[in-house]
């Protein structure tokens, strides 16, 4: 496994909630990061259709297009989001995995852009168009040593 | 576990009678696994979501996830569409924007929206989520719905 794979997923590992929709972490190296939420029906938004709801979605696109920035940075930084922006092609089919793929399309020394996709059979019929900004605070603005954690394997 | 449209008919007609919308939000996975909670004041509403282990993201903070606080933010402007055009449908979402503007640390986050365009087909829906105090906003967002 690469080590930016490896930085990934232990990434993905200290996120809780991450944790609890069971996100995994499909591929990670210089071209961007593809997630994988499974289907499950705590996240149902439409309780007669079975549809899932955005806000998984969301979450998946916001975690995905965050981790994203570890496959261009050298070491880890803490990056929160600025903001996030979500358009649905179409709704997500019931029972089946939805993968977020994202990359980062510029990296100036504040800010970080980044755009995704959600989709599920097919990536040429995405689900959902996303683009994230996130901020660096660089690698000093870590108090708990997440950073060193994640890059170490501690975490 | 799916609902015949039926039940969920009765259960959205039901709230909009009482004015009670909690068995509305139970209906929904999504928000009940968030712990989501609505209160309707006359013609207000405000979403209540109660802080809650399993939404944490950052855990040294530490802090919600962002993505169940546009989640969260997402949902609110979905039930208050619903609330306050009496809709007998969950309205689906077109697209939807978040700034995020403070860390939302794990406390209790509220959320209120205002509707600025509600037409025949499409809804425009601000929503304004915050932790202490509303002119202090954790996140601000918008969103489109469709309304048939």
């Amino acid at each position: 496994m690469s080590e930016i794979e490896l930085r990934a997923r232990r990434f993905l590992s200290v996120l809780r909630h991450c944790q609890h929709l069971q996100m995994t972490v499909e591929r990670a190296d210089e071209d961007g990061l593809v997630l994988r939420l499974p289907y499950s029906d705590q996240i149902v938004g439409n309780p007669v259709t079975g549809v899932i709801h955005g806000g998984a979605i969301t979450t998946l696109m916001d975690t995905c297009c965050g981790i994203s920035t570890v496959c261009y940075l050298p070491e880890f930084e803490i990056c929160p989001t600025l903001d996030l922006r979500i358009d649905y092609m179409h709704p997500a089919e019931p029972g089946k995995p939805i993968f977020g793929f994202a990359e980062c399309y510029r990296v100036t020394p504040t800010v970080i852009f980044t755009r995704g996709i959600a989709y599920q059979d097919d990536r040429e019929q995405p689900i959902a168009h996303v683009v994230g900004t996130f901020m660096r605070m660089g690698k000093a603005v870590d108090p708990a040593d997440l950073g060193k954690r994640i890059d170490q394997g501690d975490a | 576990m799916s609902l015949s449209e039926q039940q969920v008919q009765q259960i959205i007609t039901r709230s909009h009678e009482t004015g009670d919308y909690s068995a509305l939000v139970e209906l929904i996975p999504y928000a009940r696994m968030i712990g989501m909670q609505v209160t309707r004041l006359g013609n207000e509403a405000f979403f209540t979501l109660p802080r809650q282990d399993i939404n944490i993201g950052n855990p040294v903070l530490p802090a919600l996830h962002g993505g169940v606080i546009a989640g969260f933010m997402e949902q609110s402007a979905m039930l208050h569409l619903m609330m306050f055009m009496n809709s007998e449908v969950f309205p689906k979402i077109i697209d939807f924007s978040v700034d995020y503007l403070r860390a939302g640390l794990y406390r209790d986050t509220y959320a209120t929206c205002q509707v600025w365009r509600q037409g025949r087909r499409v809804g425009n829906v601000a929503i304004t989520a915050w932790q202490t105090h509303s002119s202090e906003p954790i996140a601000t967002a918008r969103a489109h719905f469709k309304l048939d």
